[in-house]
């Protein structure tokens, strides 16, 4: 699970750092935080439904953001949380592309022990970057 | 993520409950940093508080001070109880981050003519049967199904007007309403599509996080000001109904949308530079500072409408509770009232009356009397201001008391957390927390466990200490303290 809570960074939001060999595997650990910012245990979402959509951004940090963000719109659009990420990040002429295969279910009180409601990513103390072996991103969020 | 050391500034004291910051402290600082509170609510502050009013103090426009209210907590670009006033003529700015994601995000206070003996033997039922009809928690949705044409249309124009209209409420809630119910500068052209899918279908929830419901008695000895209480309605041992809640995902969205423009322009275009990306802001009079007020005042309408849905659902369950109409019952609302917005006002500014944008993230607007902003009925009195505490605690019905002019009219809105969500959730089970205040005889029914844990009272300031502090600055004195009986949580 490389991502983790830190307490000591936000007294009424929740702030996460997540990281991984690669931009993709950062990108799943952050979609993890952010969704186990709303529920307790994110391996109990299963995957009964495939949702595929694309995020572009002019600079990674943006793209982070846009994937998080979408997310969250799906969150409260269609009461989807997602547990698992196939992910494919592209970078063509300064244009950052994402592709996303997301899995997940509806939400559901009974089954999913529910926590924050993710209002929004926030722009205080976000870093987005790719540190000698690994890629890194802090998020803080709104809940 | 490095965890940054922050400066104690020093601080030079104006009087017992106003501290001010001088503006040598931090490069930039156009005026100084104001802080109202008492001495113990200052040790008590987070120090990237003082961080975070002090770059409040260099945007462009500000006027007097950078004000952070007794409750005041570090958030993100502004503080949490952050005020700020910006001079629309003079390159004033707006700033989606000093209104908050949660656009206009407030409090609603009714009342019932039930007594604490009448209502304590049925308060488990009658929290259950609110819990079902008023949905809560992560990515809740509302009863009422409407197309999202009719969304952009009318709820996002017409704010509590158009429940009102549904049949969701009496015309007299909208006299008791902040703005009469409705941003009238509101233009829904200016609504993204993802912030209509996001919201269109919310109307009539909670959320979650601090949003809740409560059922709250007057203990006798809790009345402050009697004869104020009694004018408003409210007498010994009578049970009312607060609630706090905002414009979910709608106004979420429209937030993030202009904070994403904001950012993409403030520097290209207008040449301003901040101290934190949350800072994010525009002229007030631009085609970019236009458009977010007038968005933001969608997300404003989105608010009253949904806290104007939910008193209906709530006067549906003691009516059928109770087998009497709403109007036996006396539920009237007494007010409803706003701590995350920006708003349009006139204030006299060093002998001259000057055309402000001020911005009150997590600070309740409080109007002395005589302002115009105070409905007719109470406007000689002072604007009702509601305080709410955490579930343990208890709440405040106060009013604006006549140094609110010294604040551009704001107080605080809250306890103010004193320690991280995360590590309230390490020091206690949700499920223990709740079983240990049902033995207090405070009955909380919530979504989560985990997010009731994370709402513990000890994460909080004493409530009693933030009143007291907006009573000696004299800009809101307390009318009433209201304590749980029992809670609805997200």
């Amino acid at each position: 699970m490389p991502y983790r809570f830190l307490e000591e960074h936000a007294i009424s939001d929740v702030a996460f750092e997540a990281w991984g060999d690669t931009i993709e595997e950062m990108l799943q650990s952050a979609a993890r935080a952010l969704t186990n910012t709303m529920t307790e245990d994110v391996d109990k979402i299963e995957r009964k439904i495939t949702k595929e959509f694309d995020v572009e951004a002019a600079n990674v940090e943006m793209l982070v953001f846009n994937f998080l963000q979408e997310l969250i719109f799906f969150k409260d659009a269609e009461r989807l949380l997602f547990s698992k990420f196939d992910l494919d990040v592209n970078e063509k002429e300064g244009r950052w592309h994402l592709s996303v295969k997301s899995y997940g279910e509806e939400l559901s009180p009974e089954k999913h022990d529910l926590r924050a409601d993710v209002k929004a990513v926030s722009f205080h103390n976000y870093r987005v970057e790719k540190t000698p072996g690994r890629w890194e991103a802090d998020v803080i969020l709104d809940v | 993520m490095p965890v940054k050391e922050f400066v104690k500034p020093e601080f030079i004291k104006i009087s017992d409950v106003v501290w001010d910051i001088h503006p040598d402290f931090k490069e930039g600082m156009r005026v100084p940093a104001r802080i109202v509170a008492t001495k113990k609510l200052i040790d008590q502050m987070d120090l990237q508080v003082y961080d975070q009013i002090t770059n409040v103090a260099t945007l462009p426009g500000i006027q007097k001070y950078a004000f952070c209210m007794p409750d005041g907590h570090s958030g993100y670009g502004f503080p949490i109880g952050g005020v700020a006033a910006f001079d629309v003529n003079a390159g004033g700015v707006i700033s989606p981050g000093g209104i908050g994601f949660d656009i206009n995000c407030g409090m609603r206070l009714v009342l019932t003519n039930l007594t604490h003996d009448e209502v304590k033997p049925h308060l488990k039922t009658l929290v259950e049967k609110l819990f079902k009809r008023v949905p809560a928690g992560v990515g809740s949705r509302g009863f009422i199904e409407i197309s999202k044409q009719e969304f952009r249309d009318r709820v996002a124009v017409e704010g509590a007007h158009w429940a009102v209209d549904e049949g969701y409420g009496w015309p007299e809630d909208l006299e008791r309403t902040e703005l009469g119910g409705r941003a009238d500068w509101a233009d829904s052209s200016k609504i993204s599509q993802k912030a209509i899918d996001r919201g269109y279908s919310q109307i009539g929830t909670l959320g979650s996080g601090n949003h809740y419901l409560e059922i709250q008695w007057v203990k006798p000895e809790n009345i402050v000001n009697e004869s104020l209480a009694r004018k408003w309605g409210l007498f010994p041992d009578q049970v009312v109904v607060m609630f706090h809640c905002g414009s979910r995902g709608f106004g979420h969205q429209v937030a993030t949308d202009y904070l994403v423009l904001f950012l993409s322009v403030m520097e290209t275009k207008y040449g301003i530079k901040i101290l934190d990306r949350e800072l994010a802001c525009a002229p007030f009079n631009s085609p970019e500072g236009q458009d977010y007020y007038t968005a933001m005042g969608c997300g404003v309408n989105m608010s009253f409408a949904n806290r104007q849905v939910i008193l209906h659902r709530i006067r549906e369950v003691f009516s059928d509770f109770f087998k009497k109409s709403p109007e036996e019952l006396g539920m009237h609302m007494v007010f409803d009232i706003s701590h995350n917005r920006g708003t349009f006002e006139k204030h006299e500014v060093d002998g001259r009356v000057k055309e402000l944008i001020i911005h009150r993230k997590g600070a309740t607007g409080c109007y002395y009397p005589g302002r115009e902003e105070i409905p007719e009925m109470y406007r000689e009195d002072g604007s009702p201001v509601i305080i709410g505490g955490s579930m343990e605690t208890g709440s405040y019905l106060l009013v604006g008391g006549p140094r609110a002019r010294e604040t551009f009219c704001s107080t605080a809105h809250g306890s103010g957390r004193t320690m991280s969500r995360t590590k309230a959730k390490k020091l206690v089970r949700g499920q223990e927390l709740l079983e240990g205040l049902e033995q207090r005889g405070i009955f909380v029914k919530s979504v989560s466990f985990s997010g009731a844990a994370e709402e513990a009272g000890f994460a909080y300031k004493n409530i009693d200490d933030v009143v007291e502090a907006t009573t000696l600055a004299g800009i809101s004195l307390p009318v009433v303290k209201l304590l749980p009986l029992g809670n609805i949580k997200g």
